[in-house]
């Protein structure tokens, strides 16, 4: 059954382009999903390892600009994109070594204070990142000499990608690691005297998410074929984290879903509303306040709810002891 | 070879001496039961053979491995194996999955980034098992927020007979229980074969008295009053530090 | 040697400026344990708020200020018990919240005072230079750093010498501890909240002869609040002290020799000294 659904839900995923009018639309099917990527990286710290980073739109502005400088020094597509990832894997491994000094919110500040270092190095960096003005990549990867130029083929790249990330994070969720990530997550001491390596745990949960927020970034600097240091702002690391919680941490299909509301919002939204910056903070807050598991529980929590009403038997399950 | 041997265990937490020069020796099999008032000093005696405090004084011996420096998990591999006073299982998973992450902790398995856990048949048997031996069987998959207190302390002792341990430390491992349940987890406690060596800390005497082979009493980080069942509880110090205070 | 005294006496002036920023940011921060993702704003909302009241209602540049600090307090008690009160005990929750009220106020700023900066004069008593040992000085610039002494007096006496003082002191030290000895932590929580948010609009209005008032202005002041306080350690007032004084000399000083790593150079040492030493030179709590 689940089965089907997911064969369902990748059919009307890679026929996009053709039930949607477009190419507006298409783009904004390839934000998502490039959107999603990146929440999905970030919510294996936050969701499964418990750590909330407040600096992941850095790793990501790693990945452009190094895209982005390889290729204007003239080299190829496929050496750009692995100097990228590694630049950016690399990146976060110093990252992590220096932020899992602490948990919590020492872990936050951190991030946080790394995330503006290199916000900082790409403003003013100006020989490497042309600063403010930001750097242009004039052309697309053509894998298997399949252009990308058109947004439709450009969707279908990303789609593919997206479905491998997606695949990939689902068996690391599923495996022995991914239990005991959770683990780390829900009682750190206990797992330390299980004899679990919690730090090493953490920290290659760290890499594995810089690496998929590298190629988020990848995607991001192809789509946009262009990258500023607004990429990686302290707003773009608020967003990616807005997308993970609002969606609901701690499942695979919850960023998925936040990355659609947000992008969705930020798209079709700014036609209506001037100010996107207050409406994110504005969710920001009423999430927190209010759905704080994220909306995709808090709707099934909402909706098993009303099924529950409407069959009028609400059987409680006795919870003994406390 | 002595299974546990403290030689000198110290640790001051800022000015307060929390442990002060400890010494024990622990035979392998043996039963040890440590009491001794609200204070003394014994969760963080636990806290230190475990490796969760580090000592500032002393030596650590685990079947004459010195563990001093070693790093807590690492003395987890070695055959160290505890349980809490209170109680830190996973609640929201169900009891197998509690019991599936403590035999994961000490096999390879546990890097392994692909292949699905659960469906993991020798894990998923060996979990079983060490729930039947606490006769919890019935409730695997039960998540453990819907459990009772007194069966939540049983998964607690399953999780660490899972590890098959070589020294078992059991802190408390009666508190907060029923009658009928004390007597379930007495029952438990003596049927641990005796090739693991048992390290009890119990406030209550009357109920862990019967399960020891040689008792240690302490009393503000120290060890005053050692030995056999009979001698300790015939011995002066002791009444005296209990109905003292 | 001129350019190394101006860049001094510039240094001590942000110094005491980052001091009033972010001596409430430490308060808030060792007692309710969350940093104040919300202070930038307060800082920036105190300056928008201060040249309005100085430029459109002519009122006196002194009384705006102090107006202006009362206004953004209000403002931040409000948050504080509307908010964050219900998120006690979370502390990421509150956080996050702090992060997103900060990113509300920020484009509400946008929409009141847009996106030109506005820039104001320093007050006519204090226009134009000062003579200190035959050389000349900026007389506002010097006079920022005697209020910034005066108010770290001031602070000081209030957290040493009075109850209020007394209670805040327990509630950092151990808020358990406190409530037990009957210390009404959750409306201390609302005090120290709005002393910080006052301090840090006193310090906008303060800051706005000099840096104007423009978009962007929380964000770049928010960092530097946050520096000071881990490097001065958490709930420390003299740690707020020095590390103001070290954050300034490193941010001008840095601005003019290595401009490209101006961020780098500020926040590399906190980030060092996060790792080595999470309380910072001169507090006792990690974060």
């Amino acid at each position: 059954m689940r089965r089907l659904a997911i064969a369902i839900a990748v059919f009307v995923l890679a026929t996009v382009p053709f039930w949607v009018s477009g190419s507006f639309y298409v783009n904004v099917a390839s934000q998502i999903l490039i959107g999603a990527i990146f929440a999905l990286s970030l919510n294996l710290l936050v969701g499964y390892a418990g750590l909330i980073s407040l600096g992941h739109a850095a790793l990501l502005g790693v990945a452009a600009y190094g895209v982005a400088i390889i290729l204007n020094a003239g080299f190829g597509h496929v050496a750009a994109i692995i100097i990228a990832l590694a630049a950016t894997v690399a990146v976060t491994a110093i990252f992590a070594i220096l932020a899992l000094r602490t948990t919590g919110i020492g872990f936050i500040m951190i991030t946080l204070a790394l995330g503006q270092i290199l916000w900082g190095l790409a403003y003013r960096w100006i020989d490497l990142t042309n600063g403010d003005n930001g750097l242009s990549a004039s052309s697309r990867p053509a894998p298997l000499g399949i252009s990308l130029a058109s947004a439709n083929a450009f969707y279908e790249a990303t789609l593919v990608v997206f479905l491998l990330a997606v695949f990939a994070m689902a068996a690391l969720i599923q495996s022995p690691f991914g239990a005991s990530l959770r683990g780390t997550r829900d009682q750190p001491r206990r797992m330390t005297a299980l004899g679990y390596d919690v730090w090493t745990i953490r920290f290659l949960t760290c890499l594995y998410s810089g690496f998929w927020s590298g190629v988020a970034g990848i995607l991001f600097l192809y789509y946009n074929e262009f990258v500023s240091p607004h990429a990686m702002a302290l707003s773009a690391s608020a967003e990616v984290l807005l997308m993970v919680i609002s969606g609901g941490s701690g499942t695979l299909l919850g960023p998925i879903a936040g990355a659609a509301l947000v992008v969705i919002m930020k798209n079709v939204a700014s036609a209506y509303i001037e100010r996107w910056n207050f409406a994110l903070g504005t969710i920001f807050v009423v999430i927190v306040l209010f759905m704080p598991e994220g909306i995709v529980p808090g709707t099934v929590r909402l909706a098993r709810r009303l099924w529950a009403l409407r069959k009028r038997t609400d059987i409680p399950v006795a919870e003994s002891g406390q | 070879m002595t299974a546990l041997e403290l030689k000198g265990l110290g640790k001051s937490f800022g000015g307060l001496r929390v442990t002060r020069s400890i010494d024990l020796t622990i035979e392998p099999g043996e039963r040890r039961l440590i009491i001794g008032p609200n204070g003394a000093g014994k969760t963080t005696l636990f806290n230190l053979i475990t490796g969760e405090i580090r000592t500032d004084r002393g030596a650590m011996r685990l079947f004459g491995t010195d563990i001093t420096a070693m790093a807590s998990r690492q003395r987890a591999h070695l055959g160290l194996a505890r349980t809490y006073q209170i109680i830190t299982l996973f609640p929201k998973d169900t009891l197998l999955h509690n019991l599936v992450l403590s035999l994961l902790g000490l096999s390879a398995l546990r890097w392994k980034p692909w292949s699905r856990l659960d469906r993991n048949e020798a894990l998923l048997q060996g979990a079983r098992d060490a729930l039947g031996r606490v006769g919890l069987a019935h409730l695997a998959d039960r998540r453990l927020a819907q459990t009772s207190y007194g069966e939540r302390r049983r998964v607690e002792i399953a999780m660490a007979l899972a590890q098959r341990p070589r020294v078992l430390l059991l802190d408390e491992p009666f508190a907060g229980l029923s009658i009928e349940e004390r007597r379930d987890i007495q029952k438990l406690i003596s049927a641990i074969p005796r090739d693991v060596t048992v390290v009890m800390i119990e406030h209550d005497m009357d109920v862990a008295l019967d399960l020891a082979d040689r008792v240690s009493v302490m009393h503000f980080g120290e060890i005053i009053v050692e030995g056999t069942r009979a001698e300790v509880v015939a011995h002066p110090r002791t009444r005296e530090i209990y109905l003292g205070e | 040697m001129n350019l190394w005294l101006v860049l001094t006496v510039n240094s001590i002036t942000l110094g005491g400026l980052l001091f009033l920023l972010s001596a409430g940011f430490s308060l808030i921060f060792g007692l309710m344990r969350i940093p104040n993702l919300t202070h930038g704003s307060f800082f920036m909302l105190g300056a928008y708020f201060g040249v309005s009241f100085v430029l459109w209602f002519h009122i006196d540049f002194w009384l705006a200020s102090l107006l202006a600090a009362l206004l953004v307090a209000a403002l931040g008690g409000t948050i504080e018990r509307l908010v964050l009160r219900r998120l006690a005990g979370s502390e990421q929750a509150q956080v996050l919240v702090t992060l997103g009220i900060s990113f509300m106020v920020a484009d509400l700023c946008l929409m009141e005072w847009t996106g030109d900066p506005i820039s104001i004069d320093a007050p006519d008593a204090l226009r134009g230079a000062a003579h200190v040992f035959g050389l000349a000085f900026s007389a506002y610039r010097l006079a920022i750093i005697l209020i910034a002494l005066l108010i770290a007096a001031l602070l000081w006496a209030l957290l040493d010498r009075t109850r209020l003082g007394a209670m805040i002191r327990a509630g950092v030290d151990d808020p358990e501890m406190a409530r037990v000895c009957g210390v009404r932590v959750s409306q201390l929580f609302t005090v120290v909240f709005c002393l910080g948010a006052g301090l840090a609009g006193f310090a906008g209005m303060m800051g706005a002869p000099i840096f104007s008032v423009y978009p962007g202005l929380d964000s770049d002041m928010l960092p530097l609040a946050l520096v000071v306080v881990i490097l001065g350690g958490t709930g420390s007032l003299l740690g707020s002290l020095v590390g103001s004084f070290v954050i300034g000399f490193l941010y001008n000083f840095g601005q003019a020799l290595l401009p490209e790593l101006a961020y780098f150079v500020l926040f590399l040492p906190m980030v060092l000294i996060l790792v080595a030493r999470p309380q910072g030179l001169f507090g006792r709590r990690a974060p």
